[in-house]
């Protein structure tokens, strides 16, 4: 196995990682520390395959990718917040109702 | 730099978010995540692009690790809250692991057979020239979608009008 095939297996495996994460935790703050490691892998491929073919636009994605890794990390931190402060639970379950 | 040491390094990260998904203590998770984003920065370094292992160090590792920090200050860490979170995992982690082994599988069909090369470097320099150069509508486009998130959490964290 190459390095780049290498590469773009871990990245996959650190996607079904945190895809597991969000399927499994009820916990909000623990499935936005999944969701992040979900966005980690692609990030991963796009920098191995810019490495592996020269080009800049792997770096470019990946710069894409952590500028959506920012926006919703802070949007759902600031769900989680007002969620805590107006139903009292940190359980993904317990806010299955969403009304304003 | 290496494709060895980038496996290395992304296998690190990878044992690391493993962890992190498993934890239940909320602040160990957080540290894993932590342990992981680093991990993937040095990756990015051995892979001859040193602006995003960088941005990966300083932004995800910092900032957003930083965010949480923050939040985790509201989260309840004691013994007993560690054990309910421990009972909702073993009880629901089954199929979600069906789940993930699932959608790993198909990620591996088209590997293999690639010749190989030393990782390329990527400049700075030519990132910049891509990003606000031929790339500069998805640029604006991210500014775009960082001024909405900005102006969702701000609404988000307003008081409401009726004072709740």
């Amino acid at each position: 196995m190459t390095g780049l095939n290498a590469l773009l297996a871990l990245s996959g495996g650190l996607f079904v990682t945190g895809l597991f994460g969000v399927l499994a935790r009820r916990t909000i703050v623990l499935q936005l520390v999944s969701l992040e490691i979900m966005l980690a892998g692609p990030a991963l491929a796009f920098v191995a395959a810019g490495a592996h073919h020269g080009a800049v636009e792997g770096t470019a994605m990946f710069l894409l990718v952590l500028a959506l890794a920012a926006a919703e990390v802070a949007v759902g931190l600031a769900i989680y917040l007002h969620l805590r402060r107006h139903e009292g639970g940190g359980d993904a379950d317990a806010t299955a109702r969403l009304r304003g | 730099m290496s494709w060895g040491l980038a496996i290395w390094a992304s296998a690190l990260a990878l044992a690391a978010a493993a962890l992190a998904v498993t934890r239940d203590s909320v602040v160990h998770a957080l540290l894993l995540l932590l342990a992981a984003l680093v991990a993937l920065g040095v990756a990015f370094f051995a892979l001859a692009s040193p602006f995003a292992g960088a941005i990966q160090l300083l932004i995800y590792a910092g900032a957003v690790v930083a965010v949480f920090v923050f939040v985790i200050m509201t989260v309840e860490a004691g013994p007993e809250a560690r054990a309910r979170e421990r009972a909702l995992l073993s009880g629901a982690w089954r199929w979600p692991a069906v789940v993930a082994v699932l959608a790993f599988l198909p990620m591996l069909v088209g590997l293999g057979g690639t010749a190989d090369g030393t990782p390329g470097g990527v400049g700075a320099a030519d990132l910049g020239l891509l990003m606000f150069g031929e790339w500069a509508v998805a640029t604006e486009l991210v500014s775009l979608l960082l001024i909405a998130g900005m102006i969702g959490v701000r609404a988000l964290s307003r008081k409401g009008r009726d004072g709740e």
